[in-house]
């Protein structure tokens, strides 16, 4: 029987092969890259509301605390949107015409929720809680990010869970003391691994049992 | 298993085992090679995991197909999710965190006070309310369960008229006509049909309504309810009384066909009461013993010390003979066998040395005449006033003669009625079969069924309106001892319905009352002040009652109900009834005649629960059989006609027939066969339709608890779907029992039964706790294998439900399951039940298999499942000795219906397709204690932690808590003597643990040496 491939297919299939392999590795590269680039993760990517709220403006220009807003913060997992009445609580008096603010006043007249597009969303096998968070020494800014320079929303970490687990495996490198929670300005001192390490003895945190599983996953 | 075994064999091989003598199933003691090989895999043989025949090559592109997506698919973004804040926020809610509402369930007319839980708004799961005296902080499964149907996407939800959708207003326009019509001929031809009725504020508009209609009629119906018991006292007092035992006091208990530990408006007290009795701490044992003559194999059955089948009709000899024995005066006479003899006397002598504090009860489907003769029996005993008493009933019930179903039919028949209200109730399905109530109905002018299905009744009736469930409408209801609880939605009605306060207040008042004003104007005009609250104070008594779930001071008061002597009673009995009992049957088959019993199914009741998947997927105990009824025969009757498991018997009572499958139930009555009602609905929706075989048209009313049939073989098979061998362990020792005497020779038995290796014998270090070690103990001389605990679970956890094809396959999902095992002969076995769960091993074999480590140890001893790691390669479930693992073979969870989906757990991840699941110990509930304890800066305390099971259940049997903790409740049931580890020699070192079983056994009966010897 007659060779079926002529000799110069070796180099053909030689080249197919190798070709083959870095095609794989290429799109594995760029998966991997899509996976954690800002367009997957929204990270650095304002988002459009409703009614384009700033928190620039109201943190840093009118200087109201986080809690005002999301009341639940350090008493529940969620953190809480704040109801319309809370809005009008001011804007009943103040901006009480202008036009960006109307949904908020239709909101308000017609009992109908405003519909905010959510900005950090992790997955529902994942379960978050705000409160002992808050409430152990991670402050607002360390994984929101400075919302006070923020005119629009956006995330500023991944929430991946090697993001998580960073924190979790050592929250030495990130708590902070108590009354700085909500503080947008803290910044860790040059020996905050000392520092971190005695909050993390004074609030009790138990570090080996932060990487079990069952945690965040239930 | 067609199970094509001879009853013959089985006997023998059960004669010539030595030792260990439990069994789960006549299958496994006949021990065929078919048996055996669907034991030897995990799932039977006949489940095949991929339906279709498939070439290399088919699968090939298959899978290349599946890669390709599934590649595809993990590139597409995460979709934006909304977030919708409140409007106006209630000040009381924090988002996020779950509320908790007492409110109260009604089963048959009677309430069982429930805590509903509610997040954001939606209710998602039902317990039991600590305050409430027939609750005590149990729940039983169809409490559990109820709330199913709150978000089932079966329920009615527009108003009908002749089946067509129509509108509320054009009916209440049409209704509000008919009742001028009324008005004229002073409501001659206006009739009310309901069930049982204690809520005091409905009883209140129905008397107003009767008031405003002279001549109207108000008819009562309950397929399955109270009525003999409450005939019963009429016979033994002059008037009705409900009769409240005391078990707690009652050293000895003698139950005659009564199942008072899963039935009946106050069961869970009972169970409650019993167990507690059951409870031993230490190496002495001073537990009641229990008696029971029954029917069929019951809860209560299966944890009597002597339990005696006796088929139904032959209880009334037994009470005849225990009164005669006991010298009550004029006993009507009876005959028994010697053995039956001897038993009854051994009986009366232990009731007799323990007078005052013993009780005897009578159960549901007996007749008046034995309830009545019980009663005499309790005071010839001197049991009333101290384990006995009586309270005047909680049911509004005038005229009970008149207000019977036959007398309403007797009206229809003769014209006589216009306008005929049917709310709530399903009377054309469950009505006695002589009435043929579907036919009657058509000749009534206006005929309104209120039902929250569109069920047979709904369909056969002119007009249907959609009912609120009881967690969206206002209303009120008693429980048996009389205290009312105010029944408070948690969430507003889903669809435009109308609940029974609502309808009723339409017809007297012509306005749209709603249930609140209505519910609200009762208590505050008509009765605050026999509650025992101040005038004027309102709104404290209201807020009170609210918050609590029981208003204050509405028990009954009690009565003293005098036995007025058995001449009433043996009238009764010589009256030309069907209960009256002959000379045993003759059995001579085929097609010859053999007694049939009715009574509701165990898990979906007379019915009304058909369209429950929770309920229906739910084995039922002892059976274990789930999504079907079956006719249970005994051994000894499947063999003299030759029926064997599965195969179709016609069953003919008074000329109405049925086919239905027959099932060998060991320790049935040799001489009868038991049907459960509930099942072979039409309309019940589409998990209760075509399951199982209707037999309410063999019931009749002159026969409605038991009635004499004829039994014919057909050859053909069905298959049912029974969990009984599922996950069987193989002959291990792993329920573990012994007498009292036993056990005070020998606390340790239970320990002694296997070599459990030390850790020092292990080659692999320990695991290290120093913070939390969580723990389980469950006591199996308290549990009674009542179920509560798989309901409990499968609301909390948002288990799916599978279906009859899967649990076929043996795949059904729950993470609690209750064994079953028969020890002893095959007539009359004992037989004990076993909750299994995830032991949550320390040396978890589960865990080094998994190649993604989706299984894995967590620092506090939980052997944890992550859903988002597990590729299902089901190797875990595999390597379990206990079977306990659950693998979605399918999309079981529903997440389809959008109403399904409010019901869930928010804390609990909902597990799609390809998944392994099993119990968490709650671990949502650790969590959640972990951060308020850790919030609070101190740690969780013994009690912060209740499991689902462990909150359910009413015979406080499972403990949970700290092992670290030489103080907590766990802790210290582990200490006990009684403490075995299930497989433990296998060195998985289970953190749940069992305590053995203890049975009490009467000398005099010669069961002393019965045990663990076998």
């Amino acid at each position: 029987m007659a060779q079926i491939f002529h000799p110069s297919m070796k180099v053909v299939s030689r080249a197919s092969i190798i070709l083959a392999v870095i095609v794989v590795l290429v799109l594995g590269v760029i998966g991997g890259a899509m996976y954690r680039s800002g367009y997957t993760t929204n990270v650095g990517n304002p988002r459009e509301q409703i009614v384009p709220f700033s928190h620039e403006h109201h943190v840093n220009g009118l200087g109201i605390s986080c809690g005002y807003c999301h009341t639940s913060v350090e008493k529940s997992a969620f953190a809480g949107i704040p109801p319309t009445h809370t809005c009008m609580t001011c804007h009943s008096q103040i901006w009480n015409t202008a036009p960006i603010l109307e949904p908020v006043r239709e909101s308000y007249r017609t009992g109908k929720p405003l519909e905010w597009i959510r900005v950090h969303d992790l997955p529902d096998f994942a379960y978050f809680n705000h409160s002992i968070h808050v409430n152990k020494g991670v402050g607002c800014q360390t994984c929101h990010g400075r919302v006070d320079k923020m005119p629009l929303t956006w995330s500023v970490n991944t929430l991946h869970m090697s993001w998580c687990l960073d924190c979790h495996r050592a929250p030495e490198k990130y708590v902070r003391p108590k009354s700085e929670i909500y503080s947008m300005t803290w910044t860790p001192g040059p020996d905050q691994l000392a520092e971190g390490k005695k909050i993390v003895d004074e609030n009790h945190i138990k570090t080996k049992q932060l990487s079990d599983c069952s945690v965040c996953h239930r | 298993m067609s199970g094509k075994l001879s009853i013959e064999d089985i006997r023998e091989k059960l004669a010539g085992r030595t030792g260990e003598q439990y069994w789960r199933s006549l299958d496994e003691l006949a021990d065929t090679e078919e048996f055996r090989s669907a034991m030897q895999n995990e799932f039977p043989t006949d489940a095949p995991v991929w339906e279709d025949p498939v070439s290399r090559r088919r699968f090939l592109h298959l899978m290349g197909a599946s890669i390709a997506l599934a590649g595809l698919s993990s590139c597409v973004k995460q979709p934006d999710e909304k977030i919708l804040p409140y409007v106006k926020q209630p000040e009381y809610l924090i988002p996020g965190k779950p509320l908790t509402f007492a409110s109260a369930f009604t089963m048959s007319g009677f309430a069982t006070g429930v805590l509903v839980t509610s997040h954001m708004g939606r209710p998602t799961k039902i317990q039991g309310n600590p305050d409430h005296p027939a609750s005590l902080g149990a729940a039983d499964t169809f409490s559990m369960a109820s709330i199913l149907h709150l978000y089932d996407p079966d329920r009615s939800q527009v108003v009908r008229r002749n089946g067509e959708i129509t509108t509320l207003d054009k009916f209440l326009a049409q209704l509000s006509g008919a009742l001028d019509a009324q008005k004229a001929l002073g409501g001659s031809g206006l009739r009310i049909l309901t069930g049982t009725v204690t809520s005091p504020t409905l009883a209140w508009q129905i008397e107003s309504l009767l008031k405003e209609y002279p001549k109207a009629k108000w008819h009562r119906y309950e397929p399955a309810g109270i009525a003999n018991e409450r005939e019963g006292s009429r016979l033994a007092f002059g008037e009705a009384a409900q009769a409240i035992y005391n078990f707690e006091k009652a050293d000895v208990v003698f139950s005659l066909d009564a199942d008072f530990i899963a039935e009946g408006p106050a069961h869970l007290k009972y169970a409650r009461e019993f167990s507690e009795r059951r409870r031993v701490r230490g190496a002495k044992a001073n537990i009641n013993r229990l008696y029971c003559a029954e029917s069929f194999p019951t809860v209560t059955g299966s944890v009597a010390d002597h339990r005696l089948p006796v088929r139904a009709s032959r209880i009334t000899d037994f009470a005849n003979r225990l009164a005669a024995v006991l010298g009550v005066d004029g006993a009507p006479s009876s005959q028994l066998s010697d053995g039956e003899e001897a038993w009854i006397t051994a009986v009366a002598d232990d009731l007799k040395a323990h007078r005052g504090a013993s009780v005897v009860i009578a159960g549901a489907y007996q007749p008046p005449s034995v309830h009545a003769l019980v009663h005499g029996i309790n005071e010839a005993l001197g049991n009333v006033g101290t384990t006995v008493s009586f309270v005047r009933p909680a049911e509004f019930d005038p005229d009970p003669a008149g207000s019977s179903m036959t007398a309403l039919i007797e009206d229809i028949a003769k014209g006589q009625v216009d306008l005929l209200v049917i709310a709530g109730g399903n009377p054309v399905y469950d009505a006695p079969a002589e009435l043929q109530f579907a036919d009657a109905i058509e000749k009534v002018g206006m005929s309104v069924s209120l039902n929250i299905y569109n069920d047979e009744t709904a369909n056969a009736c002119g007009w249907h309106v959609p009912e609120s469930h009881y967690l969206e409408a206002w209303g009120d209801a008693r429980a048996f001892d009389g205290t009312a609880s105010i029944v408070q939605p948690l969430i507003a009605p889903l669809y435009n319905t109308m609940s029974v306060y609502e309808l009723l207040a339409e017809m007297t008042l012509r306005s749209g009352k709603k249930g609140y004003e209505i519910v609200r104007e009762y208590w505050k005009d008509h009765s605050m002040k026999s509650a025992g609250a101040a005038d004027g104070d309102f709104e404290s008594f209201w807020n009170r009652s609210l918050n609590d779930g029981v208003v204050p001071g509405t028990a009954s008061p009690a009565m003293a109900a005098r036995f007025r002597g058995t001449e009433v009673i043996v009238a009764a009995w010589k009256a030309p009834d069907a209960w009256k009992s002959g000379s045993p049957v003759r059995i001579s088959f085929p097609g010859s005649e053999v007694e049939v019993m009715f009574r509701a199914d165990p898990t979906i009741g007379d019915g009304r629960f058909a369209n429950n998947g929770w309920l229906q997927e739910l084995p039922k105990p002892i059976t274990k059989l789930t999504w079907d009824n079956a006719a249970f025969v005994s051994p000894s009757l499947a063999d003299s006609i030759g029926v064997h498991d599965e195969e179709i018997v016609l069953i003919e009572v008074n000329g109405a027939r049925c086919l239905i499958p027959a099932l060998i139930l060991p320790g049935h009555p040799p001489d009868s066969i038991t049907l459960h009602l509930g099942y072979g609905r039409s309309h019940a929706g589409r998990v209760g339709n075509g399951a199982g075989v209707n037999i309410y048209p063999l019931r009749f009313s002159t026969t409605a608890s038991w009635a004499t049939a004829s039994i014919v073989r057909t050859g053909q098979y069905s298959k049912l779907a029974r969990t009984q061998d599922h996950h069987s362990m193989e002959g291990r020792p792993i329920v573990r029992s012994a007498t009292v005497t036993e056990f005070e020779t020998d606390p340790k038995f239970a320990r002694e039964m296997s070599h459990v290796p030390t850790k020092a014998e292990s080659l692999y270090p320990g695991h290290e706790y120093d913070g939390y070690k969580w723990g389980m103990s469950i006591d199996l001389n308290s549990c009674t294998g009542c179920n509560a605990c798989v309901i409990a679970c499968q609301s909390e956890n948002n288990i799916p439900v599978a279906g009859k094809d899967q649990v076929l396959n043996g795949r059904e999902m729950h993470w609690i399951r209750i064994d079953r095992y028969y020890s002893g002969d095959l007539d009359n076995p004992d037989i004990h039940s076993q909750p299994v769960a995830c032991m949550h091993c320390e040396n978890a074999p589960c865990e080094p298999v998994c190649p993604v480590s989706a299984t894995s140890h967590d620092s506090e001893g939980l052997n944890v499942m992550v859903y988002n790691r597990c590729v299902g390669t089901r190797y875990c479930s595999n390597n379990c000795p206990y079977k306990v693992r659950r693998f979605n073979f399918l999309q079981y969870s529903d997440v389809e219906h959008p109403t399904v989906q409010m019901m869930q757990n928010p804390d609990v991840t909902v597990r799609n397709r390809g998944v392994m699941e099993k119990c968490t110990y709650c671990v949502q509930r650790i969590s959640a204690a972990r951060i308020d304890a850790k919030k609070e800066d101190r740690s969780i305390r013994d009690g912060d932690v209740v499991t689902a099971c462990q909150s359910a259940c009413p015979a406080q049997a499972i403990v949970f808590g700290d092992l670290n903790d030489p103080l907590s409740e766990v802790s210290k049931a582990k200490s006990q003597p009684r403490d075995y580890g299930l497989l433990a020699e296998l060195n998985t070192s289970p953190r749940t643990s069992y305590l053995a079983r203890l049975t009490n056994p009467n000398p005099a009966l010669g069961g002393a040496e019965k045990g663990r010897e076998g």
